[in-house]
């Protein structure tokens, strides 16, 4: 397979409702600034590209069948080929990892991956039906059908399990939010406390309002490209920054749409098919994980995302990593709720499984430099979300997933300050990232990595 | 004392409108201040009945609207779904029926929904809860009754809990709901 870069980006303003643009043009304006800052115009980029990925999960919000190829043609793009990915919230994504195939496999050499989604067109209530619609409507949606209370399921038995806290879960908003008031394409800018997350009104136990992303309508997109594809962009007069911010590793997993059909194994599977390498060569956290399945822990249950450690040991492998907490500078991990971070924490092997809580309130996953209001013990290791993530910036599902793929390009790029008129959030000397696109309770967790080719 | 709304709910519906305002000559000027109009936004209802079969798994509502549980199970390995399917995961093989309305069972995680979609938000707060059964494989997700949802307790996982049907089934998952043992 051949080198795949990530040259350019763009984002659109996310916002409860955008009704100043139909989806075609709000995804136009992500597309034209990723255009703008490779330095060239539209016809020019049109005649380099070589085709696309759309990117967006519901045909209900758009109530419009094939909206992918309307976004298609408005871009200029057809005949081009193109395609549409579907695959949840982690929709953005998997559209990454495709247009990443395309030029991989030598099928194009300058990819487009365009994502949106529009929620606004339904009231709240409505929104979250449709979601819940994607969960078994057989067995699960006519139980009562919610994306929040499926994920607060999830959290009760990490809780019951491991001890964690509610105010760890409350520690990972305040640090989202807050990160998220130097992004000025965050659609929640605030900074709230621990007692704001925990007072806010209770959605579903222990998960209140401020646990959870919010609804948006927005779009996102990344232009990849060969080796080749970077030679016909400068020819055409594109100035692509360098160093390079090639992507160097993908991994993707599944699992089962209801949570209920999911796996309880022992140590031994466990160990043998699912623990990171570092957990393997550990006698004393292979002790640690012996005490918790002595104490009742079976894996995953609904208390982790397989689909997520699936993702992350093929995208480390890949990649050639071992011990991400040290060798990834940032991740801009998919933080639908503030439990699914902690969760994500232990799949990414951040920290291992049951010590998400502790990770989440120790500073490690915080940035240097911005004051949380929190009494943190640690130094900032690996920032996670330095964005501000779903939790701050909104989650219009088919976006989001292509939204963390441009701020990861730009913090790589080192271009954080340029594009949010503030440094604050630019990772120091950032080299390698990861973005996690996940999709509803861990279905499909797609982990991408990318890095500074210096 | 709680916090008083500041904010009335809205919903979508409103006036049926005849004619918009639109300038009477199509001058360049007002051409181009047609630009600094705001959008007109319509409503659009989309209702759909469907004809939903439960097609292989049909057996599972129909014993629930005979007040058993049952459930499907592997015929080489025993491997047991709460939850049924028609074909075994690992084995691939058909599934064959077994009753598990008498297993003791015990809540393995919950929830209280405060707020739902919009389809549930009349029936709020209530209890999601993931139920165990003792010699099961899988979960089977069901409602919670006989627990108080304004006192949440991680003490509830783990508890003994047993089905209960109602009277007259309605073919859905909810025609069974459990409550405390």
């Amino acid at each position: 397979m051949r080198p795949v870069y990530a040259v350019s980006g763009g984002v659109s303003k996310f916002a409860k409702a955008r009704p100043d643009k139909n989806f075609q043009a709000i995804v136009k304006e992500a597309y034209d600034y990723a255009i703008t800052d490779l330095g060239l115009d539209f016809p020019t980029f049109t005649q380099v590209v070589d085709g696309s990925v759309a990117s967006y999960f519901s045909d209900h919000f758009t109530r419009q069948l094939m909206a992918g190829i309307m976004a298609q043609d408005y871009l200029g793009l057809v005949p081009k080929p193109g395609h549409r990915v579907e695959g949840g919230g982690a929709t953005g994504g998997i559209c990454f990892q495709e247009a990443w195939k395309s030029i991989a496999s030598g099928h194009m050499d300058v990819c487009v991956a365009y994502g949106f989604e529009t929620m606004s067109h339904v009231e709240t209530w409505k929104g979250n039906e449709f979601i819940a619609l994607a969960s078994d409507v057989s067995f699960d949606y006519p139980v009562g059908g919610f994306y929040s209370g499926y994920y607060a399921m999830m959290v009760t038995r990490h809780m019951k399990e491991f001890g964690t806290t509610v105010e760890q879960l409350a520690a990972v908003s305040v640090k989202n939010h807050i990160n998220a008031y130097h992004n000025p394409y965050a659609q929640k800018r605030n900074r709230y406390t621990i007692e704001d997350v925990r007072s806010a009104p209770m959605v579903a136990w222990p998960l209140t309002r401020l646990d959870i992303c919010v609804m948006s309508d927005g779009a996102a997109v990344t232009i990849l490209a060969s080796e080749e594809g970077l030679r016909k962009l400068e020819a055409a007069g594109a100035s692509i920054p360098r160093p390079l911010v090639q992507v160097t590793g993908i991994g993707r997993g599944t699992d089962a749409m209801r949570m209920a059909d999911r796996p309880h194994l022992d140590y031994d599977f466990f160990m043998q098919n699912y623990a990171t390498q570092g957990e393997r060569d550990s006698d004393e956290t292979r002790a640690y994980y012996k005490r918790l399945w002595e104490r009742g822990t079976r894996y995953p249950g609904v208390h982790s995302f397989r689909a997520g450690r699936t993702a992350g040991n093929m995208a480390y492998k890949m990649a050639g990593l071992s011990d991400p907490l040290n060798d990834l500078d940032f991740i801009e991990l998919h933080d639908a709720y503030t439990s699914s971070e902690i969760q994500t924490y232990e799949d990414m092997g951040l920290c291992r499984y049951g010590e998400g809580g502790p990770f989440a309130v120790s500073g490690k996953a915080f940035m240097p430099g911005i004051d949380y209001g929190l009494d943190l013990p640690e130094a900032p290791q690996c920032a996670v979300n330095p964005s501000g993530g779903l939790i701050a910036c909104g989650h219009p599902v088919g976006a989001t997933g292509l939204m963390q793929g441009v701020f990861a390009i730009w913090q790589l790029q080192g271009a954080i300050g340029k594009h949010f008129q503030d440094k604050t959030l630019q990772v120091s000397n950032a080299r390698r990232g990861a973005i996690h696109s996940h999709a509803g309770t861990g279905t499909y967790v797609t982990i991408s990595i990318l890095e500074r080719v210096d | 004392m709680s916090k008083l709304p500041s904010r009335r709910d809205e919903t979508l519906g409103g006036y049926i409108v005849h004619g918009l305002p639109f300038p009477v000559d199509s001058d360049p000027d007002s051409m181009a201040f047609l630009k600094k109009l705001t959008p007109i936004q319509i409503e659009q209802e989309y209702k759909i009945t469907y004809l939903h079969s439960y097609a292989q798994d049909s057996p599972w509502f129909a014993a629930l609207s005979n007040k058993r549980l049952i459930a499907s199970r592997d015929p080489e390995y025993g491997t047991t779904y709460p939850t049924p399917r028609g074909h075994d995961m690992y084995s691939g093989l058909e599934t064959e029926w077994v009753d598990i309305t008498e297993r003791p069972a015990n809540v393995h995680a919950f929830t209280v929904c405060h707020f739902g979609s919009e389809e549930f938000l009349p029936e709020t707060p209530f209890v999601l809860a993931l139920i165990e059964f003792e010699g099961a494989d899988t979960l089977l997700l069901t409602r919670l009754m006989g627990v108080d949802p304004q006192q949440a307790s991680l003490e509830w996982i783990g508890m003994p809990v047993r089905p209960k049907f109602l009277r007259n089934s309605k073919l859905k998952p909810t025609d069974v709901y459990f409550v405390p043992a």
